[in-house]
């Protein structure tokens, strides 16, 4: 932190004598203790024994586990259903192309639940959707297949923004060369643009899972049963207080962060080579 | 070899119109015109990335107009070589092999015939990253050589290269296309380049062709002010003629040819007119006198700008003719050219 600071003091020559050198510093300083403060706090409250205790509750285990289920399977979808259409976002150009780009991103900005009363409104019988959901046996409310649901909706602009970014870093004039040399446009995209734009799929899976393991209020419309980690968290809180919520908060934080570390090394640049 | 038809082609902000141009086999075709002509649009358009609105392109008779860029047989090689840049040298050379169903001793003699003439031989295990210009421009033309393509597109391919690559590039692709029998289709903005390599050019301006034929021709004999403007005839005027001369403001020229119509324009390069102190006693035909207006320093020469009879004429001379004549703004000159040097269209 200290030596990214003095570089900056090198980069636009402002010197420790300057009172906006110290302002700028004792910004950073507060903003980093109101993020971390609280965060640590939690972490170190509970015991070693409660914690423990915690994770042998076979409740709580299944929650963690559905809820990074879930997450798994809303960023699975996304990249199904999200990789085709951002890659026309990045290379075609057409009329209309903005207002995708905006319904794409309706879903961040739309309050949690909303999200979760909008879905049901199509989910439900009186919607024709619904009718012909209920008659294929699918049910959204109170089921997996509704937070799955939920989740995908809230977590696949994240997935489909980083992707198209990634794409667009892509020249379009290597998938032309490669079209020339005798490849079709499907050997041209696993072979050149695949192997290209596979870092920025994976940041945007991290993106979307993490979007849809932290989401709760559209959550707990839709499915308050079978209950994710936010929702049993919520649970707990709400009938025994903030010591018998914070050892499954500290769990879920702690197996989320590994799960993102994994992540995030497969999509450092490997050294040297390339 | 590559005939295109009435091209017509709209993309964004782009129009191409009218597109009409003939390639002859194993030539070396030259696409000139200033930036933002249209001219790498045209050959994206023959490749088959961009679809045209109407007209049609054929290669050895064949219309191909609707064939997809994978089954045309032409290659393409980018100003910015366009490598891919997660594989090896040997890998980017090698990738088309694989769509050409070439069978391996083919390629093998293709490939080692290939790094050996382009000199590449030494890289086959960098990566495009690491590459100088030269390096990835070499490259960049063995790897579209390898499918052994009928036409080779070349945009710009010496442009973004230092000089004394440059020179060696230019060599290499004269070589190139001597030694096979690919038809090579060459992007440039540069005249020079386009004399040192081509045969046959057209000059491309605003989304049309506005002239296409022998190099030298087109050098000699511009049909229009912009292409006369483009191969550097910096003089051009509009004319009135008569029979055997024609009138700018109060000069009169005399002409090497009559012109067909009253009025036209006429051009003269500034290197075919010569500044004198005194009236030249030889065969120049035109000579007017003048005074010298602005000098312009262009680093290996001068532009020098004398104005006679309302008449604004550019030349050029070396530094060391600059000082022998003492040149000075304000001074009167004579200057002279021949009939011959004048064009008219």
């Amino acid at each position: 932190m200290f030596t990214q600071g003095i570089r900056i003091i090198q980069l636009t020559s402002m010197t420790r004598k300057e009172p906006f050198f110290w302002i700028t510093i004792s910004c950073g300083v507060v903003i980093m203790a109101f993020i971390l403060l609280p965060l640590i706090q939690m972490i170190t409250a509970p015991s070693l024994a409660m914690m423990g205790e915690t994770i042998q509750d076979k409740d709580v285990v299944r929650s963690i586990w559905l809820s990074i289920y879930t997450a798994l399977s809303a960023a699975g979808i996304s990249f199904l259903f999200g990789t085709p259409l951002a890659y026309i976002l990045a290379r075609t150009d057409f009329t209309g192309k903005r207002l995708v780009e905006s319904i794409i991103d309706l879903p961040i900005v739309i309050p949690h639940p909303v999200v979760g009363i909008a879905i049901l409104s199509v989910a439900g019988k009186n919607h024709w959707l619904g009718q012909i959901m209920y008659e294929l046996g699918i049910r959204v409310m109170g089921s997996v297949t509704g937070i799955i649901t939920v989740l995908t909706f809230v977590g696949m602009p994240f997935y489909i923004n980083a992707v198209k970014d990634g794409f667009e870093s892509i020249s379009p004039r290597l998938e032309n060369v490669s079209r020339s040399l005798g490849a079709s446009m499907f050997s041209t995209f696993c072979r050149i643009t695949f192997p290209l734009a596979w870092r920025s799929m994976l940041v945007g899976f991290i993106m979307c899972c993490a979007r849809a393991i932290s989401e709760f209020g559209a959550v707990v419309i839709v499915a308050y049963h079978p209950m994710i980690a936010p929702v049993m968290i919520y649970e707990r809180f709400e009938a025994y207080g903030l010591k018998y919520s914070q050892p499954v908060a500290v769990w879920l934080i702690c197996l989320c962060l590994a799960l993102f570390l994994i992540l995030r090394l497969m999509a450092l640049p490997k050294k040297g080579g390339k | 070899m590559i005939r295109t038809e009435g091209l017509n082609i709209h993309l964004g902000e782009f129009h191409l119109q009218d597109i009409s141009l003939a390639i002859k086999k194993n030539e070396f075709f030259v696409l000139m015109g200033p930036t933002g002509a249209g001219k790498t649009v045209l050959l994206e358009a023959i490749v088959g990335l961009v679809a045209p609105r109407s007209g049609k392109i054929f290669i050895d008779g064949r219309d191909i107009t609707r064939l997809p860029p994978e089954r045309r047989g032409i290659s393409i090689v980018y100003q910015d070589y366009a490598l891919f840049p997660h594989l090896s040298v040997e890998k980017n050379i090698t990738y088309g092999v694989h769509f050409h169903h070439i069978d391996k001793d083919t390629a093998h003699n293709r490939f080692s015939r290939l790094i050996d003439q382009l000199n590449i031989s030494h890289l086959l295990k960098r990566y495009p990253g690491t590459l100088s210009g030269g390096e990835l421009q070499r490259v960049a033309l063995a790897r579209a050589l390898m499918v052994s393509p009928k036409v080779i597109l070349l945009d710009e391919p010496l442009s973004a290269l230092d000089p004394n690559f440059r020179e060696e590039i230019r060599h290499m692709l004269k070589t190139l296309h001597e030694t096979s029998h690919i038809t090579f289709l060459m992007v440039t903005h540069d005249f020079a380049e386009a004399l040192s390599l081509g045969d046959r050019a057209a000059i491309m301006n605003q989304g049309r062709i506005e002239q296409s034929g022998c190099i030298q021709d087109i050098f000699n004999r511009p049909e229009s002010t912009f292409v006369a403007d483009f191969v550097g005839m910096k003089n051009i005027f509009s004319a009135r003629f008569s029979s055997k001369s024609a009138q700018v403001e109060d000069l009169s020229f005399e002409i090497p040819s009559p012109h067909p119509n009253p009025t036209g324009y006429l051009a003269v390069r500034p290197e075919d007119i010569i500044i004198s102190h005194t009236c030249l006693d030889s065969s120049m035909r035109n000579m007017f006198k003048g005074t010298v207006g602005r000098i312009i320093d262009q680093g290996f020469s001068y532009e020098i700008h004398v104005i006679s009879g309302g008449v604004l004429f550019k030349s050029l001379l070396t530094k060391s003719s600059l000082i022998e004549l003492g040149i000075k703004e304000g001074l009167e000159v004579f200057i002279s050219f021949k009939a011959s040097a004048v064009h008219i269209f």
